[in-house]
């Protein structure tokens, strides 16, 4: 691998975050360095976040290697283990080892991490008084444990508790000292903390806070024998851990004469003050925080390893983060600000006796932090609307009662701590809550991306995403890296949805190739997931110019029917606002027998679906049905599906206007656009609501005074009802709401998308101003229209004209 | 259309597949997937996804890669082979290309 050509790159320090950078490099550009990594201590790298539960015998060594020795030499990279770095020698651009041997580089990562802090007391030093950082700290308390019978935790933080937890484990009496006088300060206020306090201590483990320990006392062999506080009193321990916050490994940097403060002070590319010098992880010291979490480490580790592999366009901007105590049977979450204060609003629900208390903390109707004791189910949407700084003023009555209260009827009402190991998460690929522990376990997954690309849970329909995301943070804790709140389009780029559009837009991109080239694409044509977003990011942005690429679409969409398990398709004519005449149903009926339909069904929205059609009769078929005047009916697209209508006033002696007729005129308005998801509507002649028009993406619902709006409806995996967007006297108006609606959200939605979750993610009043701001929305609608002209030709007709060939096999040799 | 040269039979004019795309060769041993993917080349698997019998040849076509259209399992064109995380194998044939037209070596076939 040492060629010339190539730079040399050497990590120093073989931890998580070094290691994830070098894990970011490999996939942008895999040859591009000749990479070192110096490790001190002797193994491979492995998660240190989840020493607690090795220590508390819930998992073992072996199940925590991220990377053994063997994927180094896998991939190429040098590993120098169990030898330390002594000094970084700028001038001639070589580390120094401990054996005096020098490793020359050409950009060097530091990656040297933290140690415990150790309280500046004498005693300090005795036998028995460690630290809770690696394997080493966890066999001697380990060991401790079996030979010895209490111990003392200095430090009632996150990493104390679950230490204090893990003695106990092991059969320890354990007693915290902490200097504050609420626990996890730095996670939680007072009221959660005093809830966390006592249900500890009904576990068996004591508190001595607000308490300053000054001195550490020994016995006559050396070995540590007590734990003196400042009021003289003495708390016998033959093991003392520290856990009393960390301090960054900052002095090989310091002494190499790079700027450092509390830690080693990079900027927003990660780094220091030598451009050829970076660092990253908990050393680090960026606008004036240092972390100690892993989320943070991980989005440095792929900022670093951007620019380090030339794409340089990611910048760091600091971190928001989350907590959960991984102590098993107690449930708690903090994130952002969770004290509040200075002007914020706090929304409270304390139930003692429940043993819940939640907290949430609001700024400028945004979400800004979270403390939740004894119920974390909505932590991780919690979480989510604090770093996308959602408009929580439409949904902030129900907020504290979290996701399952904004009509969510699926699956976020189960906790998922409760459901035991066999519990099915994943419906659709049969996937258990056992399974997804393991594989988070053994194989080292951080990211909902790994879940799925490792055990396929949540990586079809989506439903179960929540509970994914729950099993990881739970299995985690508040080291599980949450999807970045920007996630990539798909696996072939870095860019977002947004920033992709936005691309295409700025720079005049007209093809999927200028797109890929324009924003270097890792893949030569993509994949199945880019490859449909693209197509239609085009297509809606350049109507009429962009020549749509069916290569790049679902068999559904080039077919034009659905595609059934069988390899047969199903064919649904297009009945406008569901209405249809007997000569049309003859047709249906002939066209049924003479292609051999194995069934015909009539669907949910109102049309009449035939099973069981042979690829190479779809043309067939088609043009028989286009003979009688029926056309496609777009059920298999991402597209106008159906307008679905109730009879109305023309026969109902409730109706008060005319759905029918209203329906129809709606499909005609619609029929034919391409959308970031499937797309259907509704309309009813009363409130009574036969169409079913408050769970469409688009319903309109009659009153004796005119039309109520209602948008974002589903009826799917997730079941939302409508939230009423505005109420019109006439029925242009409905018309031209409907079509700026539709094109507001074919520009603003990501591909597949549907418009639920696009507005929770836009929030209703984004939608609402757009709307009702009268310039803008005729603007849209003129847009809509615009790009109607080229979409409302009936693919049926087209594609039996132009593309009949293809629908047969290219060859019969039988 | 067919035309039997040694064990090569001619099944397609090469402008019958535009790159990025897949047809289907019907044989009696049953039906084979033929794509022109990526990378300009040709190539030929049986037309069954290893999963639950997806009709491949109406897959995405991607690099040298193709998606099967029921649930989104990716095969590997040259190899037949599934890439992680599921796992299953499907026959290739070989294909050459030759004056503009493409041949398919069936084997026993």
């Amino acid at each position: 691998m040492n060629s010339r050509e190539q730079e040399r790159l050497v990590v120093i320090g073989n931890g998580m975050a070094g290691v994830r950078t070098v894990e970011e490099i490999l996939k942008l550009d895999p040859a591009r360095y000749a990479i070192t990594v110096i490790g001190e201590e002797p193994y491979g790298n492995y998660n240190r976040i989840l020493l607690s539960p090795v220590l508390a015998g819930e998992s073992t060594l072996d199940d925590i290697m991220l990377n053994p020795p063997e994927w180094y030499a896998e991939n190429g990279i040098e590993l120098i283990s169990g030898v330390r770095a002594t000094a970084i020698d700028r001038a001639r651009r070589e580390v120094v080892l401990a054996d005096e041997r020098r490793v020359p580089y050409d950009r060097l990562i530091i990656a040297t991490g933290s140690r415990p802090f150790i309280l500046p007391v004498p005693g300090n030093d005795l036998e028995g008084v460690i630290g809770f950082r690696d394997i080493a700290d966890v066999e001697t308390m380990l060991q401790a444990a079996k030979n010895h019978r209490h111990a003392v935790v200095i430090g009632g933080g996150l990493l104390g508790l679950e230490a204090a937890n893990g003695l106990m484990k092991n059969g320890m009496e354990v007693t915290v000292v902490h200097l504050m006088d609420t626990l996890m300060e730095r996670q939680l206020d007072a009221e959660a903390g005093a809830m966390l306090r006592r249900s500890l201590e009904e576990r068996g483990m004591k508190f001595v806070m607000p308490a300053k320990t000054t001195e550490i006392l020994g016995d006559e062999n050396g070995r540590v024998r007590a734990v003196k506080l400042e009021d003289g009193t003495e708390i016998p321990a033959e093991l003392v851990v520290m856990t009393a916050g960390i301090v960054p490994n900052k002095e090989i940097a310091e002494e190499a004469g790079l700027y450092c403060e509390r830690g080693i002070v990079v900027n927003d590319y990660l780094m220091t003050y030598d451009p050829r010098i970076y660092a990253v992880g908990e050393c680090v010291q960026h606008r004036g925080v240092c972390y100690g979490l892993v989320a943070p480490l991980y989005e440095q580790a792929r900022v670093l390893a951007n620019h380090l592999a030339g794409r340089g366009w990611m910048t760091y901007e600091g971190s928001v983060t989350s907590t959960k105590l991984k102590v098993t049977g107690i449930d708690l979450f903090s994130a952002g600000n969770f004290l509040g204060g200075n002007g914020a609003d706090e929304l409270i629900l304390k139930d003692e006796k429940g043993g819940v208390y939640k907290k949430l903390v609001i700024e400028d109707n945004r979400l800004t932090g979270a403390v939740l004791y004894g119920d974390t189910v909505d932590g991780t949407w919690y979480f989510q609307l604090i770093r996308e700084g959602s408009d929580i003023s439409d949904i902030r009555g129900r907020l504290l009662f979290g996701q399952a209260h904004l009509g969510d009827a699926g699956h976020a009402e189960d906790s998922v701590a409760h459901l035991p190991d066999d519990a099915e998460i994943c419906g659709c690929n049969g996937v258990s809550k056992g399974e997804i522990i393991a594989a988070i376990k053994e194989q080292g997954l951080f990211t909902l991306e790994d879940v799925r690309k490792v055990t396929k849970a949540s990586a079809s329909c989506g439903s179960c995403t929540g509970l994914v995301e729950q099993i990881l943070a739970s299995v985690l804790g508040g080291d599980y890296s949450a999807a970045p709140s920007e996630k990539p389009l798909c696996g072939c780029t870095d860019y977002t949805h947004d920033q992709v559009r936005k691309a295409i837009l700025d720079n005049g991109l007209k093809s999927i190739p200028d797109v890929m080239k324009f924003l270097e694409w890792r893949t030569p044509n993509g994949c199945a997931t880019c490859r449909p977003a693209l197509n239609y990011y085009l297509l809606c942005a350049w109507p009429g110019e962009y020549e749509d690429d069916l290569r790049s679409r679902f068999i559904n969409e080039r077919a034009h029917g659905n595609i059934q398990k069988d390899g047969t398709y199903s064919v649904v004519p297009r009945m406008f606002g569901g209405v249809t005449t007997p000569e049309e149903l003859r047709a249906i009926a002939d066209a049924a027998e003479k292609y051999g339909a194995k069934e015909v069904k009539v669907t949910g929205g109102q049309r009449i679906d035939l099973f069981g059609i042979r690829k190479e009769d779809l043309p067939n078929i088609w043009r028989d049905l286009n003979k009688a005047g029926l056309i496609s009916g777009h059920a298999y697209g991402k597209a106008l599906r159906t307008v679905k209508t109730c009879v109305g006033a023309q026969w109902c002696r409730f109706g008060t206007q005319d759905s029918t007729g209203l329906g129809i005129k709606l499909e005609k308005l619609t029929w034919g656009s391409w959308m970031p998801h499937k797309f259907k509507m509704g309309v009813s002649g009363c409130p009574r609501n036969c169409a079913e028009a408050t769970i469409k993406d688009f319903g309109v619902v009659c009153v004796d005074s005119g039309y109520e709006l209602h948008v974002g409806g589903n009826g799917g995996i997730k079941v939302r009802v409508t939230d009423l967007i505005a109420k019109v006297k006439t029925e242009e108006e409905v018309l031209e709401w409907a079509g700026a609606f539709i094109q507001l959200y074919r520009e603003t939605a990501h591909y597949l998308e549907r418009t639920a979750p696009w507005i929770e993610r836009k929030g209703l009043s984004w939608v609402k101003e757009r709307l009702e701001d009268e310039k803008n929305r005729k603007a849209l609608f003129e847009r809509f229209r615009f790009s109607q002209q080229f979409a409302q030709v009936d693919p049926w007709a087209e594609m039996a004209e132009k593309h009949e060939d293809e629908f047969k096999p290219v060859a019969e040799l039988v | 259309m067919t035309t039997v040269t040694d064990e090569w039979v001619k099944v397609a004019e090469v402008a019958d597949i535009p790159p990025l795309s897949g047809r289907v060769v019907r044989t009696k041993s049953g039906d084979i997937a033929l794509f022109h993917a990526g990378d300009g080349n040709f190539y030929a698997i049986d037309n069954r996804c290893p999963h639950k019998g997806g009709p491949l040849s109406e897959g995405i076509v991607h690099d040298c890669h193709v998606t099967c259209p029921l649930h989104n399992w990716v095969l590997n064109l040259k190899t037949g082979e599934a890439e992680a995380p599921d796992e299953g194998k499907v026959a290739t044939y070989e294909v050459k290309v030759k004056d503009g037209a493409v041949y398919l070596k069936l084997g026993g076939a």
